[in-house]
């Protein structure tokens, strides 16, 4: 006899969500708050950050001193997860490259992401240039729910009145480091407009929450918060969702396809239990995937049925397709005029301090759309990798009597030399708009399955000159800036041959629009509440929507659009209409 | 949550830790406690945990590659009047540990370590274990600076790279390298912004984000 058998739960929730990142674990929290009854489906195992958070740790409590060996952003980094996951594999096609980066984890990379909430604005949701389809929806469309999601988990950031990067209702922002007010003076000689960062991130207590303490200020955000300071999915969203009663949450459940009944409709979803292999079958009214914009996509792909012959909600074909990153290319150097800076606590929060949103105008440049620059520095925690270019370093500026000494060295004068440079380093980030294209997709393998037997993705991505241009002009700027701040660059200078330093599409996880929304349900997934056009009781609440991003990080914008779709959940079962 | 209550969170004493485990209710899973060999470390991956403890039960070097490893480690980073040396931090240690972790330093290592033998050998007639301070320093000298290394000390200059990089790396991230770099954060606190008189130094009281 077969032990083979797929465990079927009687029990029939108000909603299943897939997924417990920024959008599964709004939708769960607002759902959860109207009294919905609602299961949750998370791949990995839990996580809070309360206990799991690695944060205060010092670099001698890690065998390998933080290195990147098991994670790739470090030992403390607050993700179970990396770009390559053991069984589960992805592959790609035309000897094109995409890197997919996975946490299996309660609240997925929300628990480790920078923080960096950035409002898309008017014209990214519709832009000016053609070059690309409009959202179906506008930035008033959103606003509010940007604005609710602002006082609900909390953001630093200061009101500036750019048109296309919308101020939000912000907490007191953290005061610039030393090395950024450098940034400040060397950006604006080379034209660039700096301003205060916006992160997600406490600086102050939020009225009537009495789970989440304020920032303390160690700089950790990337290894989650003990004290709940900043924004994980986890923390904010899933935990005190499952404290109203409401929200089940099932751990190590990895999903294989929606099942759908004879009239087209998501009736439920089958899993696999990652550590027993057991299977699964769990039913509800509606099914809510946020699993990340590819994961989604590949649920949908592979839930193929009678109705839904070319998979669930993709009757256009469009499902996988335009999937796009943002662009990413950076530089970093150092500034001489910080050797031997005195020592003091400049950890400060663990997003960014200052950014320098998109500046210029597109009618006098070779390429379409922007980028934003991120920068860094500064006297960090020491971890794996400390000091490693200092024998370099040393032989490019002069010592303390004013001669150039030869690079390298050790003994008592390179141990000097180790403090001399401590804290003077410096490094900027370009994050920009990268195309959505129908020819930038992922789409099933036929010929892998994952570990569990589920078809796996395979990746067609390619930067286009749109792209390239934009990196190079990043390079141009970083460099002047550089120069107009007397630091000196000791990346190398990235040229044609390297795409100008553009980092390979997923680098950046950013990646969104493989379940675009839009009106014309030929050409698109989802309506404008994220709602298929295929099937009536099927949502989806992470990236997948997303039309064309801007040169903005992605969660806030999945943040809103999530809570906005659950709203829309809730007037229209009021209506009986789902 | 408190500030005083936010400051035990942040503590791992196993009483704030208990006090934690009853303020946060875990949600139910269907998945029951799987037993495991190793204790479930927080925050850590079951395979992490077990990788881990695998390594630290493997030896990689022989006696006499720890000798000189010991030996080298404490010519880049001597004691001086501010803090211990390599060996006093446990740099070497450090290095076998993580030419495990990192197996794409093993060759190298070994290898290097090797061609320094062979180089002293051929010199002194001795390992370079065995040779005077004066004459370690002889060959150090050949290739502790890339720029001006001779060609045919190209694999000893990548080598001693190497060994400098790891040898940093395992004494700036302990308790006494900390201490000597300076590094004051890691420790619950607000940020006021640089401090005046830091501002004053490199005049930039005025600039304003």
């Amino acid at each position: 006899m077969s032990d083979f058998q797929i465990k079927k739960s009687s029990t029939v929730y108000d909603a299943i969500i897939v997924g417990s990142g920024a959008g599964g674990g709004m939708a769960a929290y607002v759902l959860a708050n109207a009294g919905q009854k609602v299961l949750m489906l998370e791949a990995g195992q839990y996580f809070d950050p309360r206990i799991d958070a690695q944060q205060m740790k010092w670099p001698w409590e890690s065998p390998r001193r933080g290195a990147g060996t098991t994670r790739p952003f470090g030992d403390f980094d607050a993700s179970y997860g990396g770009w390559q996951l053991d069984g589960e594999p992805y592959t790609t096609k035309d000897k094109t490259e995409f890197e997919w980066f996975r946490s299996r984890m309660l609240g997925g990379r929300t628990n480790h992401w920078g923080r960096i909430s950035l409002r898309m604005g008017p014209i990214d949701f519709k832009p000016t240039d053609g070059l690309t389809d409009p959202w179906p929806i506008t930035y008033a469309d959103v606003k509010p729910f940007y604005d609710k999601v602002d006082r609900m988990i909390g953001i630093y950031g200061t009101a500036e009145g750019i048109e296309n990067e919308p101020d939000g209702i912000f907490m007191k922002p953290p005061k610039p480091r030393l090395n950024e007010l450098f940034i400040k003076k060397g950006a604006e000689k080379a034209g660039v407009r700096v301003i205060t960062g916006r992160g997600a991130v406490m600086t102050e207590e939020i009225k009537g929450n009495k789970d989440r303490a304020p920032c303390f200020y160690c700089g950790q955000c990337g290894r989650s918060c003990k004290v709940y300071g900043d924004f994980s999915s986890s923390s904010c969203l899933v935990i005190p969702a499952v404290n109203t009663g409401n929200l089940t949450v099932i751990t190590d459940a990895m999903v294989r396809e929606v099942i759908t009944d004879k009239d087209g409709t998501a009736k439920g979803v089958s899993y696999v239990n990652r550590k027993d292999l057991q299977e699964y079958q769990v039913n509800a009214k509606l099914v809510i995937l946020g699993a990340s914009a590819c994961e989604s996509a590949r649920i949908l792909l592979n839930s193929k049925s009678s109705q839904h012959p070319n998979g669930l909600a993709n009757n256009s074909g469009v499902v996988g397709k335009y999937l796009h990153d943002s662009t990413g290319a950076s530089v970093s150097g150092f500034l001489p005029q910080l050797l031997d800076r005195k020592r003091y606590n400049e950890d400060g929060v663990g997003s960014v301090h200052i950014y320098s949103p998109w500046w210029l105008d597109n009618k006098k440049l070779d390429f379409p759309r922007g980028y934003h620059i991120e920068y860094g520095g500064g006297m960090r925690m020491p971890s794996y990798g400390f000091g490693g270019g200092v024998s370099t370093m040393n032989g490019m500026v002069p010592d303390r009597n004013g001669k150039m000494k030869e690079a390298g060295g050790y003994g008592a004068s390179l141990k000097d030399d180790y403090r001399r440079f401590y804290g003077t380093g410096v490094g900027m980030a370009g994050r920009g708009t990268a195309i959505a294209r129908e020819d930038n997709y992922c789409e099933i393998d036929p010929n892998v399955v994952d570990r569990f037997g589920i078809p796996v993705l395979r990746f067609h991505y390619k930067w286009a000159k749109e792209e390239i241009l934009q990196a190079k002009h990043m390079q141009e700027t970083f460099l002047s800036i550089m120069k107009e701040m007397d630091a000196v660059v000791t990346s190398k200078i990235e040229g044609p041959e390297t795409n100008y330093g553009l980092e390979a599409p997923g680098k950046i996880i950013h990646e969104v629009g493989t379940i675009r929304m839009g009106d014309d349900p030929k050409k698109s997934a989802l309506n404008k509440y994220c709602q298929a056009h295929d099937c009536k009781n099927l949502f989806v609440v992470d990236a997948g929507p997303f039309v064309q991003q801007g040169d903005k990080n992605a969660t806030w914008t999945i943040l809103a659009l999530a809570m906005r779709t659950a709203e829309y959940i809730l007037a229209e079962k009021k209506k009986q209409n789902i | 949550m408190n500030r005083r209550d936010s400051l035990k969170a942040i503590g791992l004493t196993a009483l704030t830790t208990t006090v934690l485990l009853e303020a946060c209710k875990q949600p139910a899973t269907d998945t029951a406690a799987a037993t495991t060999k190793t204790e479930k470390e927080a925050g850590r991956e079951q395979w992490e945990t077990e990788r881990d403890e695998k390594l630290k039960s493997e030896t990689f070097f022989t006696k006499h590659e720890m000798a000189t490893i010991t030996v080298l480690a404490n010519i880049i980073i001597p004691k001086d009047g501010v803090s211990g040396s390599a060996s006093d931090a446990k740099v070497p240690e450090f290095i076998e540990f993580i030419v495990k972790d990192m197996p794409e330093h093993q060759i190298p290592m070994r290898g290097g370590l090797k061609w320094l033998d062979i180089q002293c050998f051929n010199r002194y007639e001795k390992p370079f274990v065995e040779a005077s301070t004066k004459e370690q320093i002889s060959i150090v000298d050949e290739i502790a600076y890339p720029k001006k290394a001779k060609p045919e000390m190209q694999a000893g200059v990548s080598f001693f790279n190497r060994m400098r990089s790891l040898t940093a790396s395992g004494f700036y991230t302990t308790e006494m390298g900390v201490k000597d770099i300076g590094y004051v954060g890691n420790v619950p606190n607000q940020w006021p912004g640089v401090p005046d008189d830091v501002l004053k130094q490199y005049g930039m009281e005025n600039v304003k984000v």
